[in-house]
């Protein structure tokens, strides 16, 4: 019998098609493994029985041979995705008694998919954070550690659970967000593909608002053909969306052609930054003699404004969170804390429903749109964008696809960066440029470190061209040839 | 320039976040720390440069102005800390 766990969605697929097994005895495998791995924290809530009842219809389906793209896979959604009669909690004291009753449209594009859901994964509060250690319910734990040292490692974040979660073989795929690198980030910490497609791919409906002008779904996954699997599945127009994109969505799977030759890649000087680890360059030339062995060119591009682009998220992001977030005031729902009038209500509610993190963003954000300062900081931000866009926009005339790191290191310890938000702030460094101009990206599992965990090269492409950037990740994974998995350490208890 | 506490005070109540007097010395170092590293925005040079309104060139769709959705206010209340005959309770706001 195969190893229902350790499969990609792909395999399943066939293996399904094919009898080998049924969706119930998948979904029951992942349900045991989800169960199994409580110690990572992963999981903000476990849906087995829903599970369940979803895998028994998928084996109906698959009977009559009506079984739709992710028939019968088990799927574990980030808790940021609003879920029909199920509890979501954006990782936050606020929200943590909020069941949406309608359900986000990308994970309504998933079960129409036949997709199971398994449950809702850990993150951090509202998607700030790159650790997965400012969630309401505590920090995730990665199942990579270094060999002979116990320290827990954290995911990566936002989207930490999401990574655990699968990078650990409980759930054959996870939805991410990503509004500065929340997906490709933890990919690259815990060895998975992550993309993020191009802003307006997928719809935001239903996903808990962050930051509007650079919130993105998109998967996490163990190969690359199941990333653009779960892309199809999820992409697509949505009225209810005003800035969700009206094209068709391609068969990005289709894109997996395996051939670049050709095909021109940018290599962006302003990426090699004063104190970059050796080793993460290292790994960034072996990446470039990969692509040129398999006939593609590469060519050293300029991105001027690429140091300005994390400042100018730290304005934007807050200034838009901080407007989003102006919601949770404990009248329509989630957590109110009373008080002696409604103003003090309004305070106390958001003084106890919040985290540190979020209040220093929201505060951050209603500083700079405030009267007398909105010029200096967000229209100056917003300025710098439009210079980013543009470095972007006159590479892609010379190239197809950067290639870059994803993330300035490993995973760190939990605990190692929690206390010093700007350091903590420069995981995203590589990936915010490409968020600040709704760039697609994808994060390839590409080797490990010195110390044992894995790493990850980000390529990026020009905006709704994610099937090259697809067709290169291809090519790059079949090169790494990255096969590592971490010990299952939480099964035996250690 | 740097943030006083008066500034991170008057900061917490546009923000409707209550934020103990003991707290707004650390809140506002934290807060400073941040603003002090944006400052290199001013740098660059952005006379002529339009501020970005949308990463992707679309227009945004029109649709008629008719109502087109509603009618379930029981599902609108269903999360709510407080109702009273379909409406939403808040603390007395008119003397």
């Amino acid at each position: 019998m195969v190893e229902l766990t350790h499969l990609t969605i792909a395999e399943a697929r066939d293996g399904l098609a094919g009898g080998v097994f049924s969706a119930t005895e998948l979904t029951e495998a992942h349900n045991t493994a989800i169960e199994a791995a409580r110690p990572l924290n992963a999981m903000v809530l476990e849906t087995a029985d829903r599970a369940r009842d979803m895998a028994a219809r998928s084996d109906l389906r698959l009977a009559k041979g009506e079984g739709g793209m992710l028939e019968g896979i088990p799927l574990a959604i980030k808790d940021l995705f609003c879920t029909e009669g199920v509890r979501t909690t954006a990782g936050s004291h606020i929200l943590d008694n909020f069941v949406p009753p309608y359900e986000s449209t990308v994970t309504a594009n998933l079960w129409r998919a036949g997709a199971v859901m398994l449950g809702k994964t850990n993150m951090d509060e509202f998607a700030m954070g790159s650790s997965n250690e400012t969630s309401f319910f505590g920090p995730v734990e990665n199942p990579w550690r270094k060999p002979g040292d116990n320290r827990p490692i954290v995911p990566g974040g936002s989207s930490g659970g999401s990574a655990s979660i699968v990078a650990a073989r409980a759930a054959l795929a996870a939805t991410g967000t990503d509004t500065g690198g929340s997906i490709r980030q933890p990919a690259s910490f815990t060895g998975l593909v992550g993309l993020k497609p191009t802003y307006g791919r997928c719809s935001r409906w239903g996903i808990i608002a962050f930051a509007s002008s650079l919130d993105q779904a998109g998967p996490l996954t163990r190969s690359v053909r199941d990333a653009a699997i779960m892309l199809s599945a999820m992409s697509g127009h949505d009225p209810k969306d005003s800035t969700s994109a009206d094209l068709p969505v391609p068969d990005f799977e289709a894109a997996l052609s395996g051939d670049i030759k050709g095909l021109r890649i940018g290599i962006p000087s302003e990426y090699r930054m004063d104190g970059l680890p050796e080793e993460i360059e290292k790994l960034w030339q072996q990446g470039i003699r990969w692509l040129e062995e398999a006939g593609a060119e590469t060519r050293e591009v300029s991105l001027p404004h690429t140091k300005y682009a994390l400042p100018a998220y730290y304005i934007v992001a807050p200034a838009e969170a901080s407007s989003n977030l102006a919601r949770y005031d404990g009248v329509r729902y989630g957590l109110r804390v009373e008080g002696d009038d409604l103003t003090d209500m309004y305070e106390r509610t958001r003084a106890e429903g919040f985290g540190a993190e979020v209040k220093r963003r929201v505060m951050i954000g209603t500083y700079v749109l405030s009267a007398g300062y909105y010029d200096a900081y967000y229209v100056q931000a917003q300025k710098i964008r439009t210079l980013i866009a543009r470095d972007f926009q006159s590479a892609f005339d010379d190239v197809d696809v950067l290639l870059t790191p994803t993330a300035p290191s490993e995973a760190f310890a939990v605990g190692d960066k929690s206390d010093d938000p700007i350091a903590m702030y420069f995981n995203d460094v590589f990936t915010v440029p490409a968020s600040m101009a709704g760039l697609p990206g994808v994060s390839v599992p590409s080797g490990l470190s010195e110390t044992g965990l894995p790493l990850g090269l980000q390529l990026i492409g020009k905006a709704f061209d994610e099937e090259t950037i697809v067709r290169t990740a291809g090519v790059l994974e079949a090169a790494a040839a990255f096969d590592a998995q971490p010990e299952a350490w939480w099964e035996t208890g250690q | 320039m740097s943030l006083d506490k008066a500034t991170v005070s008057k900061i917490a109540r546009l923000a409707r976040i209550r934020v103990p007097d003991e707290d707004l010395e650390q809140l506002g170092d934290e807060l400073n720390n941040i603003l002090g590293w944006v400052e290199q925005l001013n740098e660059v040079d952005t006379a002529d440069v339009p501020p970005m309104t949308s990463v992707v060139e679309m227009q945004l769709p029109r649709r008629q102005d008719v109502v087109n959705d509603g009618a379930y206010s029981e599902k609108v209340l269903g999360n709510a800390p407080d109702t009273e005959n379909g409406f939403f309770v808040v603390p007395k706001v008119v003397e």
